[in-house]
């Protein structure tokens, strides 16, 4: 008769035992990297942290003394972000109504709808190629080659499918009585999406929006063809169309520099970059948590 | 006044012509003829799966909302087929209101929830004045005028589907349309509801589907027992027709069709 005690010994529990904890350290070396990485950036970064940083230009790498600030690479990333958000966010929000509200799940939805799938898992790369091939080589934009109207462009081609499918998800949650409820008392179809759907959809595409915003923000490879870099304060508005700095792309410059004084700055960037899009992703999910709120009213 | 009752009798609002409704391939009502008298409230009654939501909904074209649904016939409203290519819906709905099953105000305040409908349809005049009449019209004035800026899913579900009824008066329809309108309610406000539906029988014509047998015969004047039949090739599909039409006293007392004797007297549905 076997007892009814715990029997330590037993290969039953050894083995239950060695699978815990492999599937316990693979757990733990899973959350390893984004721990250093975090806490590396900000040891690393934060120690650079000064407030001329945030107001003066870098200098040219070989003058080691000093590497200056990143102010043009700030303002540049805050300018070719909302450059893409203007474009993105209108032309994703129309087109995921459309999805949602006007087509009637036919073949070209169906079409549609395939697509922004493959264009959410198109490399960045080739999205800054795109752009290049479309703008920059052209020169379409009043004679301007790289330019950070052509940044935002290429950014704005990594923000539409986020958008599209947010706006789509969002919509597809409202329940249809409230759609017959709006067009039964004779409201048109677009009154009813602009007075009723959007408003009650408003904050999981808001959601979508700030993450699409939080992914665009933080990309470098589209930018290098299309933005290139700058070492100089942004004056106007006229430097839109000239090669604009960014975060990304001055981390990618000023850490491959052989200077000590660039590789500070490049980490300095890098602390203030993790830090924004960190912040932007923890406001969408506070976005988010505000909307299950709202939906059991 | 019986006069008056006489004359309206002859007045036809709405009629049905050799109206059929599919969705898809699947015919889920057949040849239906059937005319709504102005200023009557008529009862649709019948077993599930029958129709009589479908023929309800095609009343002010809410089917168009349902893919693949096609209705072939002529639907007269006011001299006008509804289903014409040059028919707006948009206008239809305007005219013919409807109450659905579920309680659905807009997620906006009480006051929002009627001003709506008034505000995109272009009424001018004193939008106050127009919510207090609308809710005193749907009873629910009463319970509600202290808090006309709280939301509409504060209130109770049967002040909620009051308000909907409140916001349907509101953009002044010739018919208002309901859709089993007190299934999702208790009976206290299922009455509430019956009463409110006899103020509005003044002015409004009332076309209502019901489960309620007793709600019927309580509320309306005229009743349509729709039942259902199986196909001719006999897959087992079903598809609807009016089997009987008359006043609801006839209909429950001496009804000419078997099927609605035995309906009604609880034996299937």
């Amino acid at each position: 008769m076997n007892s009814l005690f715990y029997q330590k010994n037993s290969s039953r529990n050894i083995g239950d035992k060695v699978f815990t904890s492999l599937s316990l350290i693979c757990v733990v070396i899973s959350i390893l990297p984004l721990i250093f990485l975090v806490t590396y950036i900000l040891i690393k970064g934060g120690a650079q942290i000064t407030p001329e940083l945030f107001t003066l230009e870098p200098n040219p790498p070989g003058d080691d003394l000093d590497a200056g600030g990143i102010n043009p690479a700030l303002i540049g990333t805050l300018i070719i972000t909302t450059i893409a958000s203007i474009i993105a966010i209108p032309v994703g929000v129309g087109g995921g109504i459309y999805l949602a509200e006007y087509s009637k799940g036919g073949p070209f939805s169906r079409f549609i709808r395939f697509g922004v799938n493959v264009l959410a898992g198109v490399p960045s790369i080739i999205a800054g190629v795109f752009i290049y091939a479309l703008i920059v080589s052209t020169k379409i934009l009043f004679g301007s080659m790289y330019s950070g109207l052509a940044g935002g462009m290429a950014l704005s081609i990594l923000m539409l499918p986020t958008v599209i499918k947010t706006t789509d998800e969002g919509l597809k949650l409202v329940p249809n009585e409230l759609r017959y409820a709006s067009l039964g008392v004779g409201a048109s179809m677009y009154t009813t999406i602009l007075k009723i759907t959007l408003p009650s959809a408003f904050r999981s595409i808001a959601t979508g929006v700030v993450l699409g915003i939080a992914r665009a923000a933080g990309e470098t490879a589209p930018l290098i063809f299309t933005a290139l870099f700058s070492y100089y304060y942004i004056t106007g508005f006229g430097d839109l169309f000239y090669e604009m700095g960014s975060l990304a792309v001055l981390i990618y410059n000023f850490a491959l520099e052989p200077y000590d004084a660039q590789n500070k700055l490049a980490w300095a960037a890098s602390f203030i970059l993790v830090l924004s899009i960190l912040s932007v992703n923890i406001f969408s999910r506070i976005l988010a948590a505000l909307t299950e709120k709202t939906k059991r009213v | 006044m019986i006069k008056n009752t006489k004359k309206a009798q002859k007045n036809n609002i709405l009629s049905l012509e050799d109206v059929s409704i599919s969705y898809g391939k699947f015919e889920a009502v057949k040849n239906i003829f059937c005319n709504f008298k102005k200023g009557d409230i008529t009862s649709l009654i019948g077993p599930s799966g029958c129709g009589k939501s479908t023929v309800l909904r095609s009343l002010n074209r809410m089917n168009d909302l349902i893919p693949n649904c096609s209705l072939k016939g002529t639907v007269l409203f006011d001299g006008t087929n509804i289903y014409d290519k040059r028919v707006d819906p948009v206008e239809v709905r305007r005219r013919i209101g409807m109450v659905f099953q579920q309680p659905n105000p807009f997620p906006k305040s009480i006051y929002e929830n009627i001003a709506f409908g008034a505000r995109i349809n272009g009424y001018v005049g004193d939008m106050d004045d127009l919510v207090e009449l609308s809710l005193k019209k749907a009873a629910l004035w009463s319970e509600c005028k202290d808090k006309l800026n709280d939301s509409g899913y504060s209130l109770s579900g049967g002040q909620q589907q009051r308000l909907c009824i409140a916001r349907t008066i509101a953009i002044e329809p010739e018919i208002i349309l309901m859709d089993e309108p007190c299934s999702a309610l208790d009976p206290i406000s299922t009455l509430k509801i019956e009463e409110t539906m006899h103020e509005l029988k003044k002015n409004y014509t009332i076309i209502i589907v019901t489960h309620n047998m007793q709600q019927a015969l309580r509320v309306s004047d005229m009743t349509a027992f729709f039942n259902a039949i199986e196909y001719e090739d006999g897959d087992g599909g079903k598809v609807g027709y009016l089997a009987e039409f008359n006043s609801t006293k006839k209909i429950f007392s001496s009804p000419k069709e078997k099927t609605t004797q035995e309906y009604i007297s609880g034996k299937f549905g």
